[in-house]
């Protein structure tokens, strides 16, 4: 059992106000999932010259600002880094090979959570609860968020094994369920030269959809072939700079119980998860049906 | 009239609530119960068994109303995964939608899902008798073995899949049956026993125009010829 959230606000007000609506729902989902807990906020994408990486440092007490002067030494140009305990937000005109590479070289502890333009992902180990008041996330604002509270079944309770998963740019991966052929499609994606951070069956999956994106696939298109390759039980929720995507395996025996207004779209295992929400109870409330997919996109978005 | 209890769940934890219904209501009188605020809570007035009106007002979460007996409880809204499971007797009204398994293993009683039901709804069913307004998802009446599902509307896929001895009603479209399920005859007992059901659950269609379905009976007994043929 595990519990997944998302959110996608509609109107500005509900992007401002985006990690007090999200922070009920994930504290609530820490009955299905209380081994770690995730978020991946997207906000206004930087400038295309610029990317965000959100690091993990496995030491709380990791000294940032060295760091920050250690890289601004070595990679050079504009950087910005906002720490919050042991993880960090850089912005700067890095490219992601030159960052991964050095940081492997000179940080071989860090862990690089995410890349893009729009994406930061918090995770790390204990009770959703206590995760989200570590980070401040009621204190996000954002266009959209995807969450995930684990209760670990088939691989080690870490933070690296914490969902949301990523892989590439801007794309980022929860999941409920388990996989029966993470390995066999792991060995597949190893042999094209991609290389994995964990033994988690979540990653097999993230990565496999990052793989048919990277390949010229749509999302959807990607999904559908997800379908065919990917054996098992799974609710996935995903999502993209500008996307929030919903999908259910053929058994659909992961719950998932989705709302819509004017005002936002919500997304969670269960309804109580949800019930806080404003306007919820008249609200259109769905349960997602077997291998359909479901995608919203961004359009609260100013430019 | 009658004597209306107000139990708000912003106040009560569910098992306050569960051992009020179980050990303290008044007896005698007709008793009617309101549950306030039930915000997607799981397991609400479980194990019942008294001659009692309870009303949810509001979506609520799992098992809902499992293992009733005597007692009607109506949900005005939504109910979550497995509402009244195990049903004994009496009867268990959603005036919303019901996630998953509704109804499962029922054994006796009634259940009316007024608009739709999710995905193996009446999945082992063994007596109950379920009334659906709208449509069911796949998988439903799985290896249900005595009882009546009705469905007023379209049905997921493999409708039925190791039936035995229950009988489901189908008002729309089948999209398909499972494994050693059949379409039959409708006949005049049948017609009889769709109106009687609908009548008990308050809804109008036309009983001739459901389609029956049975089983075949083929996975009963092992036939050493049929091979895994299945």
């Amino acid at each position: 059992m595990c519990g997944i959230v998302g959110f996608l606000a509609k109107k500005p007000e509900f992007v401002q106000s985006l990690g007090e609506h999200v922070v009920p729902m994930l504290t609530c989902m820490g009955d299905r999932g209380p081994d770690s807990a995730g978020l991946a906020v997207f906000g206004e994408p930087v400038e295309s010259s610029l990317r965000r990486f959100s690091l993990y440092a496995p030491d709380r007490r990791f000294d940032w600002s060295t760091f920050e002067q250690q890289l601004t030494a070595r990679i050079g140009g504009q950087i910005e880094l906002s720490a919050l305990e042991n993880h960090a937000v850089l912005i700067g005109s890095v490219e992601p090979v030159r960052l991964k590479a050095w940081l492997t070289e000179a940080h071989p502890a860090l862990h690089l959570l995410s890349t893009g333009r729009a994406i930061d992902v918090y995770k790390d180990e204990g009770h959703p609860t206590d995760i989200a008041r570590r980070y401040h996330f009621t204190q996000f604002s954002g266009t959209h968020a995807v969450g995930h509270t684990r209760m670990a079944t088939e691989s080690a309770v870490s933070p690296a094994h914490a969902h949301p998963f990523t892989a590439g740019e801007d794309f980022c991966l929860v999941h409920n369920g388990s996989l029966s052929n993470p390995y066999s499609v792991r060995r597949k994606l190893e042999k094209k030269g991609i290389r994995f951070e964990t033994d988690n069956d979540t990653e097999a999956a993230c990565r496999f959809l990052e793989w048919r994106m990277s390949d010229g696939d749509t999302l959807e298109a990607a999904i559908q072939k997800g379908f065919e390759e990917l054996d098992g039980f799974f609710t996935l929720l995903m999502a993209t700079a500008d996307k929030l995507i919903l999908v259910r395996d053929p058994f659909a025996c992961k719950p998932a119980v989705a709302v819509e207004t004017d005002e936002y779209v919500a997304i969670s295992s269960e309804y109580r998860a949800l019930a806080h929400l404003p306007g919820v109870k008249n609200a259109r409330i769905f349960e997602p049906v077997p291998e359909q997919i479901y995608s919203w996109t961004v359009s609260s978005r100013s430019t | 009239m009658d004597r209306v209890i107000p139990l708000d769940l912003t106040r009560l934890t569910v098992r306050e609530l569960n051992h009020f219904l179980h050990h303290q209501l008044p007896t005698g009188d007709a008793v009617r119960v309101e549950i306030l605020n039930p915000n997607g809570m799981h397991n609400l007035a479980v194990g019942l068994d008294a001659l009692a009106d309870i009303d949810i007002l509001g979506h609520a979460g799992y098992f809902i109303a499992g293992m009733n007996k005597q007692a009607n409880v109506t949900v005005h809204g939504n109910v979550g995964w497995s509402v009244s499971e195990n049903i004994m007797s009496g009867t268990v009204r959603v005036k919303g939608c019901a996630s998953e398994c509704a109804g499962a293993s029922g054994h006796g009683g009634l259940l009316v899902i007024e608009e739709d039901a999710s995905s193996r709804c009446g999945i082992s069913l063994k007596g109950c008798d379920i009334v659906v307004g709208g449509s069911v998802g796949h998988m439903s009446a799985f290896m249900a073995q005595a009882g009546t599902l009705v469905v007023c509307g379209d049905t997921g896929s493999s409708l039925g899949d190791s039936l035995y001895e229950a009988t489901i009603y189908v008002g729309g479209k089948i999209h398909s049956l499972g494994a050693d399920a059949q379409e039959e005859p409708m006949t005049a007992a049948d017609v009889t026993r769709v109106t009687d059901l609908l009548t008990r659950a308050g809804i109008t269609r036309d009983p001739k125009s459901f389609k029956r379905v049975a089983s075949k009976r083929s996975l009963y007994h092992w036939h050493a010829d049929a091979g895994q043929e299945y």
